[in-house]
């Protein structure tokens, strides 16, 4: 556990000192929100929140993508990764350290929508509501951590950084994270219950307002976890065996 | 008997079709400082990454402290030196140094590793921003933060200035009166014949020699005949021949029997000289069968 902390925070130093990267992932959720959520939801109070709670899952998603899918893949090119594994540790802290650090920059590039939509909107959420929030915030986080640990463990850096820009827009739009419950073009709502970001979202929803969770969008949140679980172990295994069995 | 800290019995290891190790069995006994030489591509560094948990072997067994080298407990007691292009550039020098030792039971302190290593106020400096020397020797200091008992070493000096280099030598002779136990690998002959009192060889995967220094040198018999002569016959039994600052270097198994034939074809020659090889010669005729295809 300790040694979890150790790397945790080593990791975490690494990625601070290059503040564009964290600067990055506040940016893109805390932009959209000013531009599109304050101007036109921005004096609706349940439109606000729900399109905070969008937001924040957008925020979730892209940081758990890049960070994993980019951090992984470098420092698998890095030297100083089979290094550390000659110390006296197994995998287990390092990873453990890296999930932590994944959480803990979620919350810090959601933390500005947050700020942004309690200011600057009539957002409203109860202090219980808000602290449950929080509790989903790592929920939610789970499919996308899987995700970006597929990306980094089975893709060369430069192909995990397309890859993961690629991906991040269209699963926003296809859950319709961009627009409010019920309000997404035609074709959207037909196909956002099977993308994985519209359980994620509508959990959101459900987790700060009146919001009924749709049951297939639960259901195939859950299965894509699975199956990123899945993939992750594969593409985690793939890399062992090709470099240190 | 002094103890084995580490072995491989019959250890082999395929790389698809490659055969990077062939039944290699080699002991590292406490104490000893052991040079692993041999050109590239002979399996040192498969070698390395067998005894250092990295790796599986294919065949065979490898051992470290009596145990499994993937197991991380058995890795406790051994300190292994990075890549120095390896060090996260973005980390600064005590940090990369605290972490390390964060993994040790009883870590050498902070101060201590800075001052053995020459990086004295150098602690908040970032490592990229660290020269090439001095990015050398945190590398080598960090094989050495948890006061290992056996520290594998890859081209500790490599690409550092004679002052630098006999400095870290100090530091690792010094490591060694103390009982410690190092295997190092160098393309630098210099430096094993400086530090090592054993040398293995490695060639095509297989060991060549395992023996002292001395008796390596001996192993290979060749005589280092040197002259100064404005022309020379041609000449049987010559493995090499050097030409530097007008002088001949003819390296030969049969010294005497050269001798012989430079007197009896008449060539002009002055200034003969005889002497035993340095252990690069040795080397190099150890290997040249599989050698030179690198």
């Amino acid at each position: 556990m300790r040694l979890a902390l150790v790397n945790a925070r080593f990791t975490l130093i690494e990625t601070v000192r290059i503040p564009i990267a964290v600067i990055g992932t506040v940016f893109f959720p805390a932009i959209t929100m000013i531009f599109f959520v304050v101007p036109f939801a921005g004096d609706q109070p349940l439109a606000a929140t729900f399109a905070t709670a969008s937001m924040v899952t957008f925020a979730i998603m892209t940081t758990n993508l890049f960070q994993y899918g980019i951090g992984i893949a470098e420092d698998r090119a890095q030297p100083w990764n089979p290094y550390t594994r000659t110390l006296p540790a197994g995998p287990g802290p390092q990873f453990a350290g890296r999930v932590l650090c994944g959480l803990l920059l979620t919350f810090v590039s959601l933390t500005p929508v947050v700020v942004i939509a309690a200011v600057a909107t009539e957002a409203t959420v109860e202090p219980v509501r808000l602290a449950l929030a929080a509790g989903t915030v790592v929920i939610v986080a789970v499919p996308f951590t899987l995700m970006g640990l597929t990306i980094g463990y089975a893709l060369p850096s430069k192909a995990a950084i397309a890859v993961a820009q690629v991906l991040f827009f269209p699963l926003a739009f296809a859950g319709g994270l961009l627009s409010a419950p019920g309000q997404a073009p035609g074709w959207v709502e037909t196909i956002a219950p099977y993308v994985p970001t519209r359980g994620a979202v509508e959990l959101m929803w459900a987790t700060v307002g009146p919001f009924e969770a749709d049951r297939t969008a639960m259901i195939s949140f859950a299965a894509w976890s699975v199956v990123f679980g899945a993939t992750a172990v594969w593409a985690y295994r793939r890399d062992e065996g090709r470099r240190f069995r | 008997m002094t103890e084995i800290l580490a072995r491989t019995v019959d250890a082999t290891r395929r790389y698809g079709t490659v055969l990077a190790l062939d039944a290699v069995t080699v002991e590292i006994r406490q104490g000893e400082v052991v040079g692993l030489l041999g050109p590239n591509g002979a399996g040192k560094t498969t070698l390395v990454n067998l005894l250092v948990g990295l790796r599986r072997a294919s065949a065979g067994r490898v051992e470290l402290f009596g145990g499994d080298p993937l197991r991380a407990e058995n890795r406790r007691g051994i300190g292994v030196t990075p890549q120095e292009t390896g060090l996260p550039p973005m980390m600064r020098v005590r940090e990369v140094v605290d972490f390390v030792a964060a993994h040790y039971a009883d870590p050498l302190p902070l101060d201590d590793v800075l001052t053995r290593f020459g990086l004295e106020g150098l602690g908040r400096r970032q490592t990229g921003g660290l020269s090439g020397g001095q990015r050398r020797r945190l590398a080598v200091a960090l094989a050495f933060v948890g006061r290992p008992r056996l520290v594998f070493l890859d081209e500790p000096t490599a690409g550092l200035d004679v002052l630098a280099r006999h400095a870290l030598w100090d530091a690792i002779r010094a490591y060694h009166a103390d009982g410690g136990t190092v295997l190092l690998t160098s393309h630098y002959l210099e430096e094993v014949e400086a530090l090592a009192q054993r040398v293995v060889v490695l060639g095509g995967g297989r060991v060549l020699a395992d023996d002292t220094v001395e008796a390596v040198r001996g192993l290979a018999g060749v005589r280092r005949v040197s002259l100064t002569a404005p022309a020379l016959p041609p000449l049987s039994d010559v493995v090499r021949v050097e030409r530097s600052d007008g002088r001949t270097h003819l390296l030969t198994a049969n010294a005497d029997g050269l001798v012989r034939q430079l007197v009896r074809t008449g060539a002009d020659f002055r200034d003969l000289e005889i002497r035993p090889s340095s252990l690069e010669e040795a080397f190099l005729t150890l290997t040249a069968p599989e050698g030179g295809q690198s």
